[in-house]
């Protein structure tokens, strides 16, 4: 039973952490029908921020955050600014292989910068241990469920009730007649893009204060894809849950059955939930009307 | 339209419109709305109507199209090359054909969106009232999803959106497009009363030339890219060519298809 609840909790704050990287991808994909494939790469350069700032330059942790999430959304916005924006009116599949270039690049740069070797430096989260009853939690795993929450938590609140949020849902329904309300196209996808790199950040710190920073991070990337999938494309909530079903499939899995199994079995199950439900647990329906 | 008449809100002075750098869709093309009226602009398919809206409202350009030549002066001021949303800003708002509402957000959210531009959050309450008010439908559904709304009632939130910016002209692309007929009345009637109450000027693009005329003050007919009639409502429902052309009846009421064909009458701005 405590080894069941140190998985829980293991795979729960895993599982956040894919959530908030998946809600970055949502974020972009809602606003623009983009599939950003650099949303693990930017999971990477969040890793890596926070690492420079409290490890090599020396900054109080709460700086450091602050300072990880303004150079990542600065970042961003150049992306958007400099790579998307020329393409705004191209075809969607032109802006997707850009991410993909854009994935190498923000990988090659972080590598060049601090090379590939694991780089590991003095948690910021709380270092103690939680102990519940008969099992020992990592207080540092435990106290980022928490924080993911409430921020996927307001992501979902922004779509749903403020302008720019109702304006990005607009966009990615009808981008020629979100531009006819008036609805500033380069701005809502700078706020996207913004939003994106700060839940992706968010995500980046917390890994690197629970694993460490390693080049690695990156391969969260690909767990990202059955994460939005599984939980729809388009919802926030769908990427809390399917983080949550993902995180904790890999530790059980893992565990149960068997360590290597546990990589493939979220794969296995995101084709099964398709079967049953094409567009993701929470995804939005095509709308007919007959 | 012309001597003493106070200058017209929205103006196309002899406007070109290029698509993709080679093809010429509007050839000097002029028309004048004046502040208060309600304009039609009519043609058949291809004459550039859509276009003509698209060039004013700034939406040419996700469309690789460019005001090549020509200005367009709305209150006095320059407005071609525009960004879309400094236009709208502006007061100018285009009602898109096909109605083209957002089908994921509910009713409200739509109207939400309409009022994108008016950065007071205040009024947005009364403004959505007011929506619910003309269309008493789309109050009944506020919390459904636009995309499970009738075509009715769609282009009824899509008016509703339009009313949430409160522009000052409102660009209107074939309202009464795959509509029954009392829909058409609906619809037509409520763009006479926002004409009225809210003091909006409209430009009106219409396939329907009958209805477009019986509410409009003033219209234009569009052949390949440029007027080649206008007159008052009435001048133009009086005039032969319009009649037979556009409103299907000539001197002797209905004609079969058969004399149509026998007696191909040419058009005479034609000549």
């Amino acid at each position: 039973m405590d080894i069941f609840l140190q998985l829980t909790v293991s795979g729960l704050s895993t599982g956040m952490i894919y959530a908030l990287a998946a809600a970055g991808f949502v974020v972009i994909y809602k606003a623009s029908d983009v599939i950003n494939f650099a949303q693990g790469d930017l999971l990477l350069l969040g890793t890596y921020l926070i690492f420079f700032g409290v490890a090599q330059v020396g900054l109080p942790w709460s700086l450091g955050v602050l300072v990880t999430l303004l150079l990542a959304v600065a970042v961003a916005l150049a992306v958007e600014r400099l790579v998307l924006r020329p393409l705004v009116g191209e075809p969607i599949i032109s802006m997707i292989m850009v991410t993909i270039g854009l994935s190498s690049v923000l990988r090659g740069v972080t590598g060049a910068i601090w090379g590939p070797n694991p780089r590991s430096f003095d948690s910021f989260l709380p270092a103690g241990d939680i102990v519940l009853g008969p099992a020992t939690l990592s207080a540092g795993r435990v106290l980022s469920i928490p924080i993911a929450l409430a921020v996927l938590a307001g992501l979902g609140l922004f779509f749903r009730h403020t302008r720019d949020g109702i304006a990005m849902r607009a966009i990615a329904d009808d981008q020629q007649a979100a531009l006819s309300m008036g609805i500033s196209i380069p701005r809502v996808f700078g706020v996207a893009w913004g939003l994106a790199a700060v839940s992706a950040a968010l995500g980046g710190i917390m890994l690197a204060g629970i694993v460490g920073v390693s080049p690695n991070v990156a391969s969260i990337g690909l767990r990202v894809f059955p994460v939005v999938i599984l939980g729809g494309l388009d919802s926030i909530a769908g990427a809390v849950l399917g983080g949550a079903v993902i995180g904790l499939l890999e530790v059980y899995v893992g565990f149960y059955v068997g360590h290597g199994l546990n990589l493939v079995v979220p794969y296995v199950v995101l084709v099964l939930v398709l079967m049953v439900r094409p567009y993701g647990l929470f995804g939005k329906e095509v709308i007919e009307r007959v | 339209m012309t001597g003493a008449d106070p200058p017209p809100l929205l103006s196309l002075n002899n406007i070109e419109v290029l698509y993709d750098d080679v093809i010429l869709v509007l050839r000097g093309l002029s028309l004048d709305v004046a502040e208060g009226q309600i304009a039609a602009l009519l043609g058949s398919n291809g004459a550039g109507k859509t276009t003509t809206l698209k060039a004013t409202s700034g939406l040419l350009y996700v469309e690789d199209g460019e005001v090549s030549d020509g200005t367009i002066v709305f209150d006095g001021e320059e407005i071609q090359g525009m960004d879309a949303h400094r236009i709208v800003e502006r007061g100018i708002f285009q009602v898109l054909e096909g109605r083209r509402v957002f089908e994921h957000l509910t009713v409200r959210e739509n109207l939400l969106a309409g009022a994108y531009t008016r950065s007071a959050r205040r009024g947005l309450e009364a403004e959505t009232d007011k929506v619910y008010e003309y269309f008493p439908a789309l109050a009944e559904r506020r919390g459904q999803q636009a995309g499970y709304l009738s075509g009715g009632e769609q282009q009824m939130l899509a008016l509703g959106r339009a009313l949430m910016a409160s522009p000052r002209l409102l660009l209107l692309d074939e309202p009464s497009l795959g509509l029954a007929p009392t829909l058409v009345e609906t619809i037509f009637g409520a763009l006479q009363r926002i004409n009225r109450e809210e003091a909006t000027t409209i430009l009106l693009v219409e396939q329907n030339a009958r209805i477009a005329l019986s509410v409009a003050d003033y219209g234009y007919i569009m052949e390949g890219g440029r007027v080649v009639l206008e007159g008052s409502a009435e001048e133009l429902t009086a005039n032969e060519d319009v009649k037979e052309f556009y409103l299907g009846l000539a001197e002797a009421g209905r004609r079969s298809y058969r004399d149509v064909k026998h007696y191909r009458r040419r058009k005479r701005w034609l000549s």
